[in-house]
């Protein structure tokens, strides 16, 4: 029996198919049919539990959404003393606590001058979009191929067609797809003269975190530069120092026109997103401040969350504990895969996201699903199966990083049987 | 308007104690770190320590001067440069990393450091103990948060930073030396509690002391001093009024180990006063004494407005001139602890009174110490050595410094007990240590014992003293290349990707 006061049921099977019938059958089937049977329960720091009790170690953080790992204390003290005095607010008149967030989130991004807030990263998405048209006078947004910024209607647009297509949503005119790392194909786009923006995640995630170069990177603000187009940084994933820098876009050494935040600027407790831009984009506010409105976009609860997860990163203890965490893992991973090379052939790097590359099409698959085995629970990256998504949070310590280690290790030998069966099927 | 209420509208979460714990997460990945650095690259960080400590032996001295209002500039300075490049000097020969091989034992030792060190560190000489203890640690391969007296905490704050910065120059990873800007009771408490601490080092006073060995955590905490100072009819007087008023001004006494009280023979008392006042001691009248018992004892104990003030100020304050004094010389009848006088005083004032011979000499000096300073320091002026050795069997003190001022004598400088900052006062005095803190105290030894029967025959670990596992793997920077090129032709890889994602209908994004 799972008792939760407001609802319970008796047993796994009997929320599996409560679920399946009133939530989601095919993501229930899904996990079910990779083998991965967990329902979060109970979550602290970087575990989570299964509702039947086992404990796994988080390295899939949604993406850094659980940067601090979950439920960080200071971050829900400082959630629940703003309920005792605020609420979502109303959205139509300035606010304390949001302006001290803007203010604060800017002085984090010089460059930069109006923070448009929402509630989850598609909406930011959403909201760079329509402002970089704003101020282009133009349609036409340019994406990578494998990009992924969301699922509302104009983000979703600039994403891979299987999530665009099956709700009619994909909009071949008005979004284009370049290949990464292809700086000839892009300038072919933004020289037609009608794109409004190029959009790119500065290290893309669901891609399997390929690293771009710098001069790639400078290459396509350059010629955002060159066609007058906005270059606009999806930092939902790279940003709020999982990098090493506050925003990734400040690590490779390029000023986009627009960035978008979202996942970790909630601390994993109360949802909100931030499209910072420049003046030029946000001009639509002089024009028609309510020309874009949101309810929760910017709750003033969000706001107070977000200010102390802008303060926490600051912190010189934490800065420091990022770059150990990172130099930890790229010293022990490279270890463990000189020693596995044989189906572990790589690691992509930069602070603490990485991307594991394995010896098989699918390989990530069967990597995350060995760990699973031993308590670790970290995702492949849905459009490179190859590539294991392992992401740290940036408040690890050093025993805990140590066990991931460890077990990690010790999923090597099961990881190459699972691996040389596949491989002769 | 309506009146304004002064309380915030929202409340915010104590950061302070939140920080605290990531200071120490910080300062485990550190000595992680740092605790497999090999005896050269330590002594490169030290060195490079306690030449940056040294150059700035002057801008602190006089800095800790104007913030704390106590001691002398041109002595801190000294303190300073003792306890940076004096401390590098002493040290800096004698490994505390390298295995040591003993053949006729059959043993190896493997130093072992404590790991994260918390140091708490007083206002009466706040730089010279934050250098001190963060060389010790640092020698010994250890992290350090450094938890200044808050009346220091400015000029100790930088202390940390030009240590820390000079040790990361030199290789030290970052986090190693760390500061408690705010020190505050509950953070203080929070800090000896935690787990995550591996020793606390405390200076302070008694209360300070006493708490870090209630938290549950191994700690070295040491009590405080009150040294009486016999001076029988052997000496040579000129040279001992020397010795105890270059002391006792030293600092203005705000070292734990300045003289409380002469206790001089009768047959030489008056000659001793003569020379003390040569050597500029203020010799007080009985109204001047009575007046400083009064300024400087209070109900609430010593007037800590008067801890390492300049003589003439003291006196000043008590109601009369002592123009160009370096100490207050004041004599007293009574060598009890009822006579406030004869207790510590970190100030330049010191007590004086007469013995009859060297068995009443043995019971003042216990009298003495009878309240406060067991296990600290006393000082002898005498050539006789069976005195001497009567004495130190008598008063329960640990150093006995013979012939030698106390302020730099029983704290090492002078002496060869090793120079330290922090004394220990032992079983007696409330203290695991019973010695001047040394880089030992720092960590515990490993040891490998093999069979004693001469059938075992013991190994050849010559040559294999530095860490013989592979050297850690390449830094950050040079992790591995990506495999995975970028797709070439956008085309098919679309194909591609409609292919998989038909075979995995089912799958389901979770980004
Ligand atoms: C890079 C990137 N952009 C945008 C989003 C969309 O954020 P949300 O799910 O909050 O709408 C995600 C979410 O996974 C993301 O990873």
């Amino acid at each position: 029996m799972f008792d939760y006061s407001a609802f319970s049921f008796e047993d796994k099977e009997q929320l599996y198919a409560k679920a399946r019938a009133f939530w989601n059958p095919g993501k229930v089937d899904f996990w079910r049919g990779e083998g991965i049977d967990l329902v979060i329960d109970k979550r602290q720091g970087y575990y989570l539990y299964d509702i039947e009790g086992r404990r796994l170690i988080d390295l899939h953080i949604n993406g850094g959404t659980f940067n601090f790992g979950h439920r960080h204390p200071e971050l829900v003290e400082t959630l629940k003393l703003a309920l005792d005095h605020f609420d979502i607010g109303n959205h139509w008149f300035p606010s304390a606590a949001r302006t001290a967030f803007a203010e604060e989130f800017l002085k984090t991004a010089p460059g930069m001058d109006f923070c448009v807030f929402g509630a989850g990263g598609a909406e930011a998405v959403e909201l760079a979009i329509k402002s970089a048209r704003y101020a282009t006078k133009r349609r036409r947004i340019v994406s990578i191929i494998k990009g992924y910024h969301g699922h509302s209607g104009l983000s979703v647009a600039t994403g891979d067609a299987r999530f665009s297509k099956i709700f009619l949503a994909d909009r071949p005119e008005e979004f284009t797809q370049v290949p990464f790392r292809d700086l000839g194909a892009l300038e072919a786009e933004l020289k037609k003269g009608d794109v409004a923006a190029f959009i790119l995640e500065t290290i893309p995630a669901t891609y399997g975190f390929p690293m771009p170069s710098v001069e790639y990177l400078r290459g396509c603000v350059d010629l955002c530069r060159k066609y007058d187009v906005m270059y606009i940084a999806d930092e939902v994933q790279t940003g709020l120092m999982r990098t090493g820098h506050m925003w990734g876009w400040q690590a490779y050494g390029i000023q986009p026109d627009i960035f978008v935040s979202a996942k970790g600027i909630s601390g994993g407790i109360y949802p909100i997103s931030v499209a910072c831009m420049t003046e030029r984009c946000a001009a639509w506010q002089r024009e028609d401040g309510a020309a874009h409105i949101t309810t929760a976009g910017g709750s003033e609860l969000g706001c107070v969350v977000g200010l102390k997860v802008l303060e926490m990163l600051q912190r010189p203890e934490v800065v420091v504990n990022v770059h150990a965490v990172a130099q930890f893992f790229a010293e022990g991973l490279a270890e463990i895969q000189s020693r596995n090379s044989d189906i572990f052939g790589g690691i992509r790097q930069k602070g603490v996201i990485l991307g594991l590359e394995f010896e098989h099409p699918e390989g990530a698959v069967y990597a995350s699903r060995a760990l699973y085995e031993n308590g670790i629970w970290a995702i492949f990256s849905s459009l490179d199966k190859r590539v294991l998504q392992f992401k740290p949070g940036v408040l690890l310590d050093a025993p805990l990083c140590q066990e991931i280690l460890d077990r990690f290790n010790a999923a090597m030998p099961l990881l190459r049987q699972r691996l040389a069966k596949a491989s002769r099927n | 308007m309506p009146e304004q209420n002064s309380a915030p509208r929202m409340l915010t979460p104590d950061v302070a104690a939140a920080r605290a714990g990531q200071m120490l997460n910080t300062a485990r990945w550190a000595v992680d770190r740092f605790s497999k650095t090999d005896a050269q690259i330590v002594k490169a960080i030290v060195k490079a320590m306690a030449d940056a400590a040294f150059a700035k032996a002057g801008e602190y001295a006089e800095r800790a001067v104007r913030e704390t209002g106590y001691g002398r500039v041109e002595h801190k300075i000294i303190k300073n440069q003792g306890c940076s490049r004096g401390i590098y000097d002493k040290y800096a020969d004698l490994d505390f990393v390298t295995p040591r091989i003993d053949h006729a034992k059959k043993t190896v030792e493997l130093a072992r450091p404590a790991g994260v060190v918390f140091a708490l560190t007083p206002v009466t000489n706040p730089v010279a103990t934050v250098y001190f203890k963060t060389i010790l640690a640092i020698l010994t391969r250890n992290a350090i948060i450094v938890s200044p007296h808050p009346g220091a905490k400015k000029v100790c704050a930088d202390a940390v930073r030009t240590l820390s910065v000079a040790a990361q120059a030199a290789g030290a990873p970052p986090g190693l030396i760390q500061i408690v800007e705010e020190p505050t009771i509950p953070l203080i408490d929070h800090f000896m509690k935690s787990d995550e601490v591996d020793l606390i080092v405390a200076t302070g006073g008694p209360a300070v002391v006493k708490a870090a060995y209630r938290s549950g955590n191994p700690a070295i905490g040491v009590g405080s001093g009150n040294a009486p100072v016999l001076v029988d009819d052997t000496c040579d007087l000129r040279k001992t009024a020397q010795y105890i008023v270059g002391s006792k001004g030293f600092d203005n006494s705000v070292l734990c180990t300045n003289e409380s009280t002469i206790l001089a023979f009768e047959s030489v008392a008056d000659r001793l006063l003569q020379q003390l006042k040569q050597a500029k001691a203020h010799i007080c009248k009985p109204d001047e004494v009575k007046a400083l018992r009064k300024l400087l004892f209070t109900e609430k104990g010593f007037n800590v407005e008067m801890i390492g003030k300049d003589a003439s100020v003291i006196a000043e304050a008590a109601g009369f001139r002592a123009q160009n004094a370096e100490i207050l010389v004041a004599p007293v009848d009574l060598i009890q602890p009822e006579e406030p006088l004869v207790r510590e005083k970190l100030c330049p004032v010191l007590a004086f009174g007469r013995v009859a011979d060297f068995h009443q000499g043995l019971a003042a000096a216990r009298s003495v110490m009878r309240k406060s300073g067991k296990g600290h320091s006393a000082v002898i002026h005498s050539t006789d050595e069976r005195r001497i050795l009567a004495y130190a069997n008598a008063v329960p003190a640990l150093r006995i410094v013979v012939n030698v001022g106390c302020s730099l004598g029983a704290s090492g400088f002078e002496t060869n007990l090793g120079p330290s900052m922090t004394i220990g006062t032992g079983f007696a005095g409330g203290s695991s240590v019973g010695e001047n803190l040394k880089p030992d105290n720092f960590i515990n030894l490993a040891r490998i014992a093999y069979n004693s029967s001469a059938s075992e025959p013991f190994g050849v670990f010559e040559g294999l003293e530095r860490d013989t596992l592979p050297p850690p793997t390449p830094s950050i920077h040079t992790f591995p290349v990506s495999t995975v090129s970028a797709p070439e032709d956008g085309q098919d890889v679309r194909a591609e990707l409609r292919k998989l994602i038909q075979e995995e209908l089912k799958a389901i994004l979770v980004a």
